[in-house]
């Protein structure tokens, strides 16, 4: 039992986490519902009650499991890039505008269209990691100011040159049905997308875990120096690990435009790249366990939605209960003593954990 | 003379500049003096937030307007500390507890927001106050100086008082000088006993405290509510404005007034049917180019002193030192 705990003690504390963040959304719910066990049911197993509900869990985590996996190449380097949002907004405004410009047969107009928009937005956060391999220049702070750069680039893109004025509100024309990613479960809105996320679970899940360059790469984010003592290129594990976070997050939002709306529809950044960062937290930067985390955190925001519509408890809620979760979660220390204890008693029993 | 250059040329635009300026320099005051630290305070959206929050409900509540300020600045140091207490006693990694503290602010306000005026999107049910606004006899009747520089609210004189406090605080006290030293070198400044922990959490507390009331100005001056989310990634742009100023006084004093000028600009802009979002990234991008010159001139001050060191003979080989190797 002991020796199981020491070996999963990660894992553990990312459950014991959540356990407590949902422990505080029942203490919460029975502070002010006025119906507290209904409230709880809703927000709870609401997700679950119906066909369509269950089918909006699928359909919102599609797109965070490839931001969660954008966040984690660069994480895994310990390059702090936040730039998937940019990356997603302008690689899908691109995409589209490459969408609605050419006619092709959909079998080529498909993977054409994903590979531009990850190509946009792999060049776009080609810009933060040069500025960092060559200048040292934080990528953070490069990485969050480009983000609105590319925002406001998307927007100038669709709202002065790709819009739709017949549609009424501000959207960009419709793609070509040769560009859509076909939603093949009736009466869902569950398309293509959630299976390439899975598909890219594992490629990432094979890079960075199977091959030289993510060995690479997960050693420059262990300790830099060793690595450079060790031959490593830290240039290029810089470079590509944003790069990389760039292609994945914009592959992933054009998906969510080509399978849901078929348009581009975002004035405003959707914040799938934030969700990134919370899915990769909350998944400890491993491509595999970014799936469970996405459908969890997906769970909570239908499970949000729900209460807000059937209750009288705010769908913030989740909010808060997020934010405690990953406070938890990055916290090194948090349970570190108890970890301490149990080794110690295996030391001394002689147990060989 | 165009009508563009005409509301551009006009008192009442440099009067808007300050009034945007305002919320933008407390904050990255406030993420200055953290950075100096060498702990950069990302959450100051969320900091603005909750003391916006909190000062709004308080003074709907009390009727005071210094109970309001005391307890949304409390409420901004509070955040200071929590970040501190995460990461300096907890472990975690300053910039992903400052995100999540930013998603809690932002959950909390509106969550309780409901709870206290039934409202989700804004306070306006709540009788709330504003602070005062100061028209400054005799500059005030001054023909274009006096538009510019009159009539603002108390907190826009305050931030101009802010920058010299943040002066004074950084470069003629002790605690200022341990800040620095802490973020210079920390295994240096422990070396010579100073506190690395309780130093930095010092600089996280008035990180908070500054930004504190940068969020106060938003909802008890720039405008007399609290709407959700309403800094609307000022706390962000504060972080743009902090690096491109160097996280010095004066420094951080222009790029805020830059900020603010571009931002003034977009909104008259966008009345014009110009694209406006042409204009909106321009600080963004210049951040981004004042960042890698900034980095750049570090970087070849480092390598130089290095090579200087070698040719002297006092080390042989450097193997961890810059990023092109």
């Amino acid at each position: 039992m002991e020796r199981f705990l020491l070996k999963y003690f990660t894992l553990i504390r990312v459950i014991i986490a959540i356990a407590i963040g949902i422990v505080i959304s029942v203490f919460l719910i029975y502070l002010i519902s006025e119906e507290p066990g209904f409230s709880l049911r809703s927000f709870l197993l609401g997700p679950f009650l119906s066909r369509s509900r269950l089918a909006h869990v699928f359909e919102t985590a599609s797109p965070i499991i490839f931001c969660g996996l954008a966040i984690a190449v660069a994480f895994q380097a310990k390059q702090f890039n936040i730039g998937a949002e940019g990356s997603l907004y302008l690689g899908a405004a691109l995409g589209t505008a490459f969408a609605v410009s050419t006619n092709m047969p959909a079998f080529i107009h498909i993977p054409l269209v994903l590979l531009m928009a990850g190509l946009a937005g792999a060049t776009w956060s080609f810009i933060p990691a040069i500025l960092k391999a060559r200048w040292k220049a934080s990528e953070l702070v490069s990485s969050l100011m480009l983000n609105y750069v590319a925002y406001f680039l998307g927007l100038y893109l669709m709202n002065f040159h790709f819009r739709d004025k017949e549609a009424g509100y501000l959207v960009s024309y419709e793609l070509p049905e040769s560009a859509w990613l076909a939603q093949f479960i009736p009466d869902t809105r569950i398309h293509y997308g959630i299976i390439l996320a899975l598909v890219f679970a594992l490629l990432v899940y094979y890079f960075l875990y199977h091959t030289t360059t993510g060995y690479e790469i997960r050693s420059t984010g262990f300790n830099e120096r060793f690595a450079r003592f060790g031959g490593i290129s830290v240039f290029k594990v810089v470079v590509l690990c944003q790069v990389i976070l760039g292609f994945l997050a914009a592959f992933g939002g054009m998906t969510e435009v080509m399978g849901i709306h078929r348009r581009f529809v975002w004035q405003f950044s959707p914040g799938y790249g934030w969700d990134g960062i919370i899915v990769a937290i909350i998944g400890r930067n491993h491509p595999l366990l970014i799936i469970p985390a996405s459908f969890f955190l997906a769970y909570l925001r239908v499970g949000g939605r729900v209460l807000n519509l059937m209750s009288d408890v705010p769908a913030e809620m989740i909010t808060v209960i997020q934010s405690i979760i990953i406070l938890l979660i990055t916290a090194e220390a948090f349970l570190s003593q108890w970890k301490y204890r149990v080794t110690l008693r295996q030391a001394e029993r002689g147990g060989a954990a | 003379m165009s009508p563009l250059l005409k509301s551009i040329l006009s008192a009442e635009f440099g009067f808007a500049i300050f009034r945007v300026m305002t919320p933008l320099l407390f904050a990255a005051i406030g993420v200055s003096i953290s950075s100096l630290a060498g702990t950069i305070n990302i959450s100051m959206e969320g900091t603005m937030l909750i003391s916006a929050f909190v000062g709004v409900v308080v003074s709907a509540f009390t009727e005071s307007l210094v109970l309001a300020l005391l307890a949304g600045v409390a409420a901004g140091m509070a955040m200071g500390a929590i970040l501190s207490y995460f990461h300096l006693r907890l472990k975690a990694d300053i910039i992903l507890a400052a995100i999540a503290l930013n998603l809690f602010a932002s959950g909390i306000t509106v969550f309780l927001l409901f709870i206290a005026s039934g409202d989700k999107g804004s306070s306006s049910s709540l009788k709330s106050l504003v602070f005062p606004e100061l028209h400054i006899p005799l500059i005030k009747s001054i023909p274009v100086l006096g538009t510019i520089i009159s009539g603002h609210n108390i907190m826009t004189y305050g931030v101009i008082l802010a920058i010299v406090v943040f002066y004074i605080i950084i470069f003629k006290t002790p605690l200022g000088l341990r800040i620095r030293a802490v973020g210079q070198n920390p295994d240096a400044a422990e070396s010579v006993g100073i506190n690395v922990n309780r130093t930095r959490m010092w600089a996280l507390m008035l990180s908070g405290f500054f930004g504190a009331f940068g969020g106060l100005y938003l909802s008890m001056g720039y405008v007399s509510w609290f709407a959700r989310d309403m800094t609307a990634g000022r706390g962000w742009i504060a972080i743009a404005a902090a690096t491109l100023g160097g996280y010095l006084p004066l420094g951080t004093f222009l790029a805020s007034l830059l900020f603010g000028a571009v931002n003034a600009l977009a909104i008259y802009l966008a009345s014009l049917q110009f694209p406006s979002e042409l204009i909106s990234l321009i600080p963004y991008l210049a951040t981004v180019i004042a960042l890698t010159i900034y980095s750049a001139r570090a970087l070849k001050k480092r390598t130089h002193k290095v090579e200087e060191a070698k040719r002297v003979g006092k080390i042989t080989e450097v193997k961890e030192l810059g990023g092109s190797s």
